[in-house]
């Protein structure tokens, strides 16, 4: 099988790797660069667990090809905490108990990254809108929704 | 299963590549790389092309031109196709909205199709590597041909309307979904295109509704015999959202309430 070099920064590290052409970003993440924090749900793109930010737009990891991410700058829930310290979603996500198998927070996590990238103060309508693609069989949701918009507030604390 | 990717610079090479049997194009991948994920075999090399042209969105004259990479969170955000916006945003989440591109959208098998709903009602024109034709037409063919662009002259607000019926909020696969550009003057229809999504394999206009409407004021009793012509013609899908028998009940219903809104 044709192996193909692909490149690409992930979470600021530049990677580098040869991969079987046509393989998922997920399954190069996962197996090839050691990043498991995206996971395989559904591989369908129906539950959002292996959701990654490429190029600043959420994309699902296990519907897109590796070799169309050359050049990228990837960023998965591995590289939000820096120096130990989490990231506010992350501590958020703690604090309201908005885990609990942990399966889908990664990409919960992702999700509301980039909603808050894009709109620092959104309301409870904004959030369940952004997740809407995300799946989560044990919460309810309602934790989840708390904890983002509890990471909207923190971040808006810290800029004041 | 050996899989193989291969992207060319330009559309051209792209559609002579294609014509390989084991050749199947690469939009976005929401569809195809699904099916692969899930043991299709049927081809083993994707072929696309990454020529800027695919990508771009112009509206100039009061027509748009949509490349068929264009995705619909980028058609959805573009401040010249606000009318249509609401068909772009109807389709997947955010992340899939990120990815599902025009092109594919235009081959997605019922239940899915939305947005080709939408293209559908306004008379879209399809640029293939093989010509233009009509939505229509392309529609009732859908082969190997790989589609450049769709082009259409973008409507007002008023004259656009979209539904998209599912029964989770906000996102989920459609019951069906309902575009219609209706053209009041002097308070009657003068004009309609009405497409249905979900009535049958693949997007369908609703051609003894759109007759039906033609000269009626858009009232209760007006629409009235549009509303009933709406199921002719349609052999609505059965899947696990919904039966065809459900769809079928549905329909006037939600027409109504888009003729009236
Ligand atoms: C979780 C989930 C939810 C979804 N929800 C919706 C929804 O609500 N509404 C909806 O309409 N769809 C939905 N879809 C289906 C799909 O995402 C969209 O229809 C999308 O627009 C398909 O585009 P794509 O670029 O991803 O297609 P791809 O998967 O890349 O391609 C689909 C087909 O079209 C062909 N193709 C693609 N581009 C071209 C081209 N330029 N020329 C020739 N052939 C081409 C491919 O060969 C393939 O056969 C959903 C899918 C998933 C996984
Ligand atoms: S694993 Fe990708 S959406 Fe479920
Ligand atoms: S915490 Fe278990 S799926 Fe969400």
């Amino acid at each position: 099988m044709a192996k193909v070099p692909v490149q690409f920064s992930l979470n600021g590290e530049e990677k580098a790797e040869f991969v079987d052409s046509g393989s998922t970003l997920l399954k190069v993440l996962r197996d090839k660069m050691g990043d498991t924090s995206p996971k395989g749900g559904c591989l369908q793109g129906t539950c959002g667990s292996c959701s990654v930010v490429v190029d600043g737009e959420l994309r699902l990891s296990c519907l897109t090809l590796a070799e169309t991410c050359d050049g990228a700058d990837i960023q998965t829930t591995a590289g939000l905490a820096s120096d130990g310290v989490l990231h506010p979603l992350q501590r958020a996500f703690m604090d309201e108990f908005a885990a609990q198998c942990g399966f889908c927070t990664p990409g919960m996590i992702m999700a509301a990254k980039v909603l808050l990238d894009a709109n620092p103060d959104p309301t409870r309508e904004d959030v369940i809108e952004a997740l809407s693609g995300n799946v989560c069989r044990c919460t309810g949701y309602e934790p989840i929704i708390r904890a983002v918009l509890t990471a909207a507030r923190s971040n808006s604390q810290n800029a004041a | 299963m050996p899989l193989a990717l291969k992207t060319y610079a330009t559309i051209a090479e792209a559609g002579s590549a294609l014509k390989q049997s084991d050749a199947r194009y690469l939009g976005g991948g929401t569809l195809v790389v699904r099916a692969t994920n899930e043991g299709d075999v049927s081809f083993s090399t994707f072929v696309r092309s990454n020529d800027p042209e695919l990508s771009a969105i112009t509206v100039e004259g009061g027509r748009a031109m949509i490349g068929a990479s264009v995705t619909m969170a980028a058609i959805a955000s573009h401040s010249g196709l606000k009318a249509i916006a609401k068909a772009a945003r109807a389709v997947g989440g955010p992340a899939i909205r990120n990815m599902a591109t025009v092109g594919g959208n235009l081959f997605a098998a019922t239940p899915y199709g939305d947005f080709a709903v939408a293209l559908l009602a306004l008379g879209a024109t399809v640029h293939t590597t093989e010509g233009e034709l009509g939505i229509d037409e392309f529609l009732a063919a859908r082969d190997g041909k790989v589609v450049s662009a769709v082009s259409f002259a973008v409507p007002t607000t008023e004259k656009f309307r979209f539904a998209k019926v599912s029964r989770i909020k906000p996102k989920g696969v459609s019951v069906l979904s309902i575009a219609a550009l209706v053209d009041v003057e002097a308070g009657k229809v003068k004009d309609a295109r009405i497409a249905l999504g979900c009535m049958a394999d693949r997007p369908i206009r609703a051609r003894a509704a759109e007759k039906a409407l033609v000269g009626a004021t858009l009232t209760e009793e007006g629409v009235a015999p549009a509303v009933a012509a709406i199921g002719e013609g349609t052999r609505p899908l059965t899947d696990a959202v919904a039966s065809s028998w459900y769809r079928g009940e549905v329909l006037p219903v939600h027409f109504r309430r888009l003729l009236l809104e």
